[in-house]
């Protein structure tokens, strides 16, 4: 049933389950992406989730959620963890976690912030800082679709905070149904045209689409990126009921 | 930390605990403030907090309309700032039922 179940994802009860760790490799400076093994995975949709489960030799516990970074590969799943100050799951996931490491993860959970190769429709993908993770997700799931066209914006504080950089270039280059617009609000690099800035209308019109395509929005980001965007998206007359958020943190990523 | 003034996380965040709980993905389904009458998807409210103490308030008036607590025994579920809870059952993931 591995294969099969992908879609199931969305039905069954979830309890924690063991994960072993059996890769990591560094992204940028303080996200990295971790592979794990994860017996019984049911499979999942992209822009679900899953909760991971730390315990200390004392007992003491600590969870939290991370998106799925791409599909399932049988029971081998990938997250992308962005260090967060003081993060005492995140420092591990980052800083300390080897291969072969045990952890616990609970998932894949959520259904509202998701996509499914069958939805053909436009959509628009709005990411502040590691909020690219769910829709990094929604990029790889459309391998092997009828491809929906899709745009990202990806706001980023500066240049070697871009997590993907060397994939998303090659997508967006080979595939011509997938644009990718990078924002940078603090440091551009060199010869970029837009000054440095937190996202604006401006931005979600030049390389978003119009409200008039309808197409779906998903926003992913800390609060008030999200909040912002969400609003802009509104005031530019897209539907409410087309604009998803997930939101991931009162502060910056 | 303004967690205080700004919600940290939203419902998307309950899915996690709330499957342990609910045979079906339940962040999709609706809920109506008994304070405002908004009706909101779970997934859109704003929370507060982690496991094992997480609160789920209206996006339209700020009320409390979950609250989620866990002991090392049990999940103590607050729905009561809710008048209703709309699942949807004939989705396309009802329909994923059997596998």
């Amino acid at each position: 049933m591995a294969r099969a179940a992908v879609s199931g994802g969305l039905r069954v009860r979830r309890a924690w389950r063991p994960a072993v760790l059996v890769e990591r490799r560094a992204e940028t400076p303080s996200a990295s992406t971790l592979v794990f093994d994860v017996p019984g995975w049911p499979g999942h949709v992209a822009g679900q989730h899953l909760d991971v489960r730390l315990t200390s030799p004392d007992g003491y516990q600590a969870a939290r959620s991370y998106s799925l970074a791409a599909p399932a590969d049988g029971e081998r799943i990938e997250i992308t963890v962005q260090a967060v100050p003081d993060g005492e799951v995140s420092s591990f996931l980052v800083g300390d976690a080897a291969a072969g490491d045990s952890v616990e993860v609970r998932g894949p959970v959520g259904g509202w912030f998701v996509w499914r190769p069958e939805d053909s429709g436009p959509v628009l993908l709005v990411a502040g800082g590691s909020g690219v993770v769910p829709l990094m997700a929604m990029i790889r799931s459309r391998d092997g679709t009828d491809r929906a066209p899709f745009r990202l914006i990806y706001s980023v504080r500066a240049p070697g905070d871009r997590i993907y950089d060397h994939e998303l270039q090659r997508r967006a280059s080979e595939d011509g149904g997938l644009d990718v617009s990078v924002v940078y609000t603090r440091t551009a690099p060199e010869g970029e045209p837009r000054p440095t800035g937190r996202i604006s209308i401006d931005d979600l019109v030049s390389y978003g689409w119009p409200a008039e395509l309808e197409p779906t929005c998903y926003v992913c980001g800390p609060t008030g990126f999200v909040e912002t965007v969400a609003n802009l998206l509104i005031f530019l007359g897209h539907d409410p009921s087309k604009i998803r958020t997930e939101r991931f943190g009162p502060s910056g990523p | 930390m303004d967690v205080q003034t700004e919600a940290g996380y939203d419902g998307n965040a309950l899915a996690g605990p709330l499957s342990e709980v609910f045979a079906v993905e339940v962040t999709t389904a609706v809920g109506r403030c008994r304070g405002c009458g908004t009706s909101s998807q779970l997934a859109t409210l704003r929370v507060y907090g982690l496991e094992p103490g997480m609160v789920g308030r209206c996006p339209g008036c700020e009320e409390v309309l979950v609250r989620i607590s866990r002991t090392p025994d049990d999940l103590w579920l607050d729905l009561g700032g809710m008048s209703a809870l709309r699942i949807q059952m004939s989705n396309s993931s009802a329909e994923e039922t059997g596998q």
